[in-house]
């Protein structure tokens, strides 16, 4: 509502509230890129229809952040009870590696399809429960609990691979990661439903209200009567079963499973675009809408960074830079010191 | 409460436990060359813990540290191989560069009270994507100071160890006589207790957390340079997740990762631990080596529910 009374006065003056809105940091960085790629690469905006399926740089970047989107969904709430999960990689190869092998090297399915993904969900909620436990029933610290996977999962991924990389010949596997639904990539369709999912539940249940409640003060909040041990397996059970999925749609998309790479440094990268989309690791207020334009905005920057010729290399200097500036504009003590200097 | 004592006690039970079971299943494992070896093949890494213990002491973590390592070994070879420095001048210049980009990041997290697994976590990048722009192909060091430090065995105890095994027990040294007998350390431990407290006992805050930070990024350095005292090259892939080693290596040494608990000690049983575990699979030759990476997490699971049910168990203790 705030945005659309805003463009319809000048747009030099947007309302206060308007640059308040939480949203409004993380879509204005969106927006800058999405300028400068408008001015330095031609055709940015092009979308044209081949076979029905919507085909350009837009839809190219939105179908690459697919895992990351997800992962970042996942990594919210997590982040929302004042918690991290750094296993998000390694849950990434595992559930990648056991679908892969199940499914075998043949143009056959040696397990149904349907089954070899259940089973890679599974291993991947498997791997949620066990951190959400140590972390609500043994009390542990979040980063240490899930350094443990971290550091296992990967090994164990690579331990039933033997560290080789498994290929994958099994057209159907193929169409999470690179099918087209109504003209548009299918990860896209698989974001949108999770989205869904999650945001209706947080809207439209007390579980949203629950599980801030835990971040801001977890021992007031169990005194308030939440049954904050169960919350808290749900959220990594839950960040557990996004990074799976993520983990299926980029072997589908590669078409093989690489326990030795896939999903590396990916809880980094989800736990970047939390913050980037203004949700404080500090637990407690959260945005899902924040965290995927987040995912965007990683994306969007490797792309720009591509494709402006830029050599990879710089790729995560210029990654850190752009996070140094978000997190200090999103620090009180900086906007003070900013504008002490402006009045001086 | 002996506590504090008691999680690197059982720290120090289980490595003489795991050395005794793999010194009769494995003859030749408990000679005095195999242990000193740990020290040599570790070095780096209990440079890097010991500075983790004090960003972790003081209630912080430092993410960045194994990228710092990777620069330092990048920058290192750049200046000796390409620009023809002085090799003591690099090695100077490096260790300032480390303190000063550690002590760069300790700023912003205290004056802008940012988050440091956040602001380390993009240095992080910031350092590994600069070791890129230096060169993305990994450098071979040939100068002469360099290859005696890889090559000289130094006698000891019938065995040899590296003057790198030697400068990182140095370091230990120092960092102890730091933690224990220093104002500096006092207040470490006071700010990783309570930050809100010590500030109010007057205590230099401010200072002692950029210091906490500029050590760390000194010790990563460091680490650095002893890392291509070993490998003999700079390469911006060298010690990926190093950092999780270093933390591994200081929570399994005893330290809380909530801040203000622990010894600085802690970190050489912590690396020693680790270092076991590795000369132990590589010893039965039947481990693929993946397993190295299941049963550090193992170890670090029974480690931390070990940690837990004491606290768990004093807590229960003072109440009665």
């Amino acid at each position: 509502m705030a945005a659309q009374a805003a463009s319809k006065d000048d747009a030099s003056a947007p309302p206060a509230s308007l640059l308040r809105h939480p949203l409004f940091r993380p879509l204005a960085a969106l927006a800058v890129l999405l300028l400068i790629d408008l001015i330095a690469i031609p055709g940015f905006f092009h979308l044209s229809i081949k076979d029905g399926h919507l085909y350009g740089s837009l839809v190219d970047i939105v179908n690459r952040a697919a895992p990351l989107m997800l992962a970042a969904l996942g990594m919210t709430l997590v982040i929302a009870t004042r918690g991290i999960d750094i296993s998000v990689g390694a849950v990434v190869a595992l559930s990648g590696t056991v679908a892969a092998m199940l499914i075998g090297g043949g143009p056959q399915a040696e397990l149904p399809l349907i089954w070899a993904m259940a089973a890679a969900m599974g291993a991947a909620l498997l791997c949620g429960l066990w951190n959400g436990v140590l972390v609500s029933a043994l009390g542990l610290q979040p980063i240490v609990a899930t350094l443990i996977l971290m550091v296992a999962g990967r090994g164990l991924a690579q331990l039933l691979t033997d560290g080789q990389i498994v290929t994958v010949y099994y057209e159907p596997f193929f169409f999470l990661g690179g099918g087209y639904f109504a003209g548009l990539p299918f990860s896209l369709t698989v974001v949108a439903v999770v989205f869904a999912v999650i945001a209706l539940m947080m809207r439209k249940t007390a579980l949203g209200l629950f599980i801030q409640a835990v971040g801001i003060n977890p021992v007031a909040a169990r005194l308030a009567g939440l049954r904050t041990a169960s919350l808290i397996i749900f959220v990594y059970v839950f960040c557990a079963a996004c990074a799976g999925l993520a983990g299926l749609m980029i072997s589908s998309n590669i078409k093989s499973a690489d326990a030795n790479n896939a999903g590396l440094l990916l809880e980094l990268d989800a736990i970047l675009a939390v913050t980037l989309g203004g949700t404080s690791l500090a637990g407690g207020k959260f945005s899902l809408v924040g965290s995927v334009i987040g995912a965007l905005i990683i994306q969007t920057l490797t792309y720009t960074i591509y494709s402006l010729g830029v050599p990879p290399e710089v790729n995560m200097v210029v990654k850190s830079v752009v996070v140094f500036l978000v997190c200090l504009s999103q620090s009180a003590e900086f906007k003070q010191l900013f504008s002490r200097a402006r009045a001086a | 409460m002996k506590s504090p004592y008691f999680t690197p006690l059982v720290t120090v039970v289980l490595l003489l436990a795991m050395l005794g079971i793999g010194g009769a299943v494995y003859p030749g494992l408990l000679s005095v060359q195999v242990i000193l070896n740990l020290l040599i093949d570790n070095a780096f890494l209990l440079v890097l813990a010991i500075g983790m213990s004090f960003v972790i002491l003081s209630g912080g973590i430092d993410l960045s540290v194994g990228s710092v390592l990777a620069l330092a070994t990048m920058m290192s070879a750049w200046l000796l191989q390409v620009a023809h420095w002085p090799p003591q001048a690099v090695i100077a210049l490096v260790l300032l560069l480390g303190a000063l980009f550690g002590g760069g990041m300790g700023a912003m997290i205290h004056y802008f009270k940012l988050q440091p697994f956040i602001v380390t976590l993009a240095g992080m990048f910031l350092a590994r994507g600069l070791c890129y722009l230096i060169s993305i192909n990994s450098i071979t060091i040939e100068d002469p100071l360099y290859l005696a430090m890889s090559q000289t065995q130094l006698g000891f105890l019938g065995g040899f160890v590296s003057p790198s095994a030697l400068i990182a027990l140095l370091m230990l040294a120092l960092a102890i006589f730091l933690a224990h007998f220093t104002a500096f350390g006092r207040g470490v431990y006071a700010i990783g207790g309570n930050e809100q407290s010590a500030l109010m006992m007057g205590l230099p805050v401010a200072r002692t957390k950029v210091l906490v930070y500029a050590f760390s990024g000194f010790c990563a350095a460091l680490a650095g340079v002893l890392f291509s005292f070993y490998m003999l090259s700079g390469y911006g892939l060298h010690a990926q997740g190093t950092e999780l080693d270093a933390i591994a290596a200081v929570v399994i040494g005893g330290t809380l990762l909530s801040g203000g608990y622990g010894y600085v000690a802690g970190a050489l049983s912590g690396v020693l631990v680790l270092g076991t575990i590795q000369t132990l699979i590589a010893f039965d030759g039947t481990l693929s080596s993946w397993w190295t990476k299941i049963v550090i997490g193992a170890l670090l699971f029974v480690f931390c529910v070990v940690q837990r049910l004491m606290a768990m168990g004093a807590a229960r203790r003072a109440a009665a």
